[in-house]
């Protein structure tokens, strides 16, 4: 939504840059269930959102709340009992739910790349670096081996690594877990995608490198305009790096708006949660704030707004189910539109019925 | 830890703008260097690895340095027949180092010869049964679902049977001859291959660089084979060897009972037939030296799969 309101500022301002405001992707009430013997499990339940080229969006949300499960739908990697059961996936004018086999393989890898968690676990330990970004190629690319490997050299130079023809007849396993994950990004990198999905890319670093990793990812997609999701549960990353938040609850998503603006002021209950459970926040020695109760779970999930049981604010009205979309504000140049799926939005601007 | 930690230094070095080098010890140190060094840490495992080395050179060489062909009825004399070992040929004058058997071929020479046949169908039935089973197990493994339930089903039937049976009832179909043989035990044995390469494909295919692979829109059979099948490899290497030393046992035994080859073409199994019947005659020579050349060979397979299985094993590591 945001997307076409941007879409439409850059009408405005130029029809040349219209292109250029065209979102790279755009899902539209995405849902993927999972039919289990107990019952089915909704992991994506109507999920709406849109990515710009050079933009990045942070998924953010706990563990179960659906984020991973939205990048592999878009993927087209879910894997029985599971199954996209509605909504559209508008990629390059073409909706991805609804590709076969062949077509989709064509784009992944190809169009739409993704890096995952452990950079221990994404590479094959057996083959070597050049082998397997040549092959990442010559899957796409109808070149010669030597012009795919000149290009995973450049890749490789491309995110910093130091030696890169060194580091190619290297073996994954004599690279330290920071160098890994620049291979894997190389690699996602190296046909030019047009959309990037990041699953947690840096939860399995330390700190330093995880600085630079986000750097230079974040340098990459400007670079490049491509557009890249990064889903994380780490709002300390995403507030570094995403463009856009979206926070992600048991399928749904629950807010979305400017980076700064919803890590500032947010307007959802649990993403202000999430925020004061942050230690950065908090004076030295306070107690941290933490949402009380668990995460429900998702074969019976309570009904209404999901987040009720743990929300301090929820009354009568938080039994019925509340409205998908609630813009607060309207977009601007600066900042993007907002939305959050709440009957008592924090904040004082608010006003939503 | 070490590793882990100047890796981490040539990161930080990256942000001055120095060049680090990654891993110097690891690329001096290539795979191959360590795992032969690993290798000959157990004087045992090096001590069967030469003995087998022998025992193949030598079987592969028999020809040109036995003193005799014992499949060449016309240097084989009657005359020699069950000589003890030291003894001196009738007609032509030459030592019988190991003695003789009962139609009067040098030992020495027919167990040299019998290796090469038992070595060759031992080798030759265990790749081959490698191949078609760890294929199955594989496409078992990836495919999952209807068809891993009917490959694995059959598997567990095959393996319901002793071996010894499956194989007795099949070169009794087939009939006598090498390749029969060669069928009879891959027929016997791509059940191993195909059980455990399924066990280790069905753990690599959860592996996140699977689904990687799958993300970058590799195709299924480059998955398969060249992402799967090379993470299979350590078990499968352990099993071609525990397997290669259990068809040259099994072949010995269909010989043994005399289903196998043909008395022609004596194996290690024959010849400890052949001799079998002397033995209560004090004529010990005729099987038991070929007996202890089977002996040799299977243990030094089997310990030479051994310590393979103890090198490629990541739980063992040191």
């Amino acid at each position: 939504m945001s997307a076409q309101a941007e879409n439409s500022v850059g009408t405005a301002s130029s029809g040349a840059e219209t292109s250029h405001h065209a979102p790279a992707l755009e899902v539209d009430s995405l849902k993927t269930h999972f039919f289990t013997k107990a019952g089915i499990v909704k992991a994506v339940d109507g999920v709406s959102f849109s990515v710009a080229p050079g933009e990045i969006l942070g998924l953010v949300g706990e563990s179960g709340s659906g984020k991973s499960i939205t990048g592999f739908s878009l993927m087209g990697l879910i894997d029985p009992p599971g199954r996209v059961v509605e909504g559209q996936m508008i990629f390059a004018g073409r909706d991805l739910a609804q590709l076969n086999d062949v077509e989709m393989r064509k784009i992944r890898g190809n169009r739409i790349a993704m890096i995952f968690q452990d950079p221990m676990m994404t590479l094959n330990p057996v083959l070597r670096v050049d082998t397997q970004m040549v092959e990442a190629v010559l899957a796409h690319q109808n070149v010669s081996r030597k012009t795919a490997l000149e290009m995973a050299r450049d890749a490789l130079a491309q995110v910093g690594i130091p030696a890169p023809e060194r580091r190619l007849t290297n073996y994954p396993h004599e690279l330290s877990g920071g160098m890994r994950q620049r291979v894997a990004i190389a690699i996602a990198f190296i046909n030019k995608p047009d959309l990037i999905i990041a699953d947690e890319p840096t939860t399995a670093l330390d700190v330093t490198i995880q600085a630079q990793i986000l750097f230079e990812a974040q340098e990459l997609c400007r670079k490049t305009r491509t557009a890249m999701i990064w889903i994380t549960h780490d709002l300390a990353v995403v507030a570094a790096l995403a463009d856009r938040i979206a926070v992600m609850y048991a399928g749904r998503i629950v807010e979305m708006g400017g980076a700064d603006d919803v890590i500032d002021r947010p307007a959802h209950p649990y993403t202000e949660g999430l925020i004061g459970s942050v230690p950065g926040h908090s004076q030295h020695g306070a107690r941290l704030t933490q949402i009380p109760g668990m995460t429900p779970s998702l074969l019976n999930l309570p009904g209404g707004c999901a987040f009720r049981t743990r929300c301090k604010h929820a009354d009568q009205a938080c039994l019925a189910e509340p409205e998908a979309t609630a813009h607060m504000t309207e977009a601007t140049v600066s900042a993007p539109a907002r939305m959050v799926r709440c009957f008592h939005p924090l904040g004082g601007g608010a006003n939503v019925a | 830890m070490t590793s882990t930690l100047s890796d981490d230094v040539s990161d930080v070095q990256k942000l001055d703008g120095t060049v680090g080098d990654a891993a110097p010890a690891a690329a001096a140190d290539s795979p191959f260097r360590r795992f032969v060094f690993e290798f000959v840490e157990s004087p045992v495992a090096t001590a069967a690895l030469v003995v087998l080395a022998l025992i193949i050179v030598l079987a592969a060489i028999a020809p040109l340095i036995t003193p005799q062909n014992p499949y060449d009825l016309g240097q084989v004399d009657v005359l020699d027949s069950r000589l003890p070992p030291g003894e001196v040929s009738m007609s032509t004058g030459m030592t019988f180092w190991l003695g003789t058997d009962g139609a009067g071929r040098d030992l020495l020479s027919a167990i040299l010869y019998g290796l090469r046949i038992s070595l060759a169908v031992g080798v030759a039935s265990g790749f081959l049964a490698m191949a078609i089973g760890s294929a199955i197990g594989l496409i078992a493994a990836y495919a999952g679902g209807r068809v891993e339930t009917l490959i694995m089903r059959l598997v567990d039937l095959q393996l319901s049977f002793p071996a010894i049976l499956i194989a007795l009832m099949l070169v009794a179909v087939l009939g006598k001859g090498v390749d029969k043989i060669i069928i009879a035990l891959v027929a016997v044995q791509w059940a191993y291959y195909a059980r455990t390469v399924r066990g280790s494909a069905l753990v690599e295919r959860q592996k996140e660089y699977v689904e990687a692979a799958r993300c970058l829109g590799l195709s299924h059979g480059r998955i398969v084979f060249r992402h799967i099948l090379p993470n299979c490899l350590p078990p499968l290497i352990v099993v071609v060897t525990v397997q290669t030393a259990h068809a040259i046992a099994l072949e010995a035994t269909l010989s043994f009972l005399g289903v196998g080859l043909p008395q022609t073409e004596p194996s290690l199994g024959l010849l400890i037939a052949n001799g079998f019947n002397y033995m209560l005659s004090g004529k010990y020579w005729i099987s038991t030296f070929p007996g202890i050349a089977l002996l040799l060979t299977i243990m030094s397979i089997n310990l030479v799969g051994d310590q393979l299985r103890d090198i490629l094993n990541p739980r063992l590591q040191r």
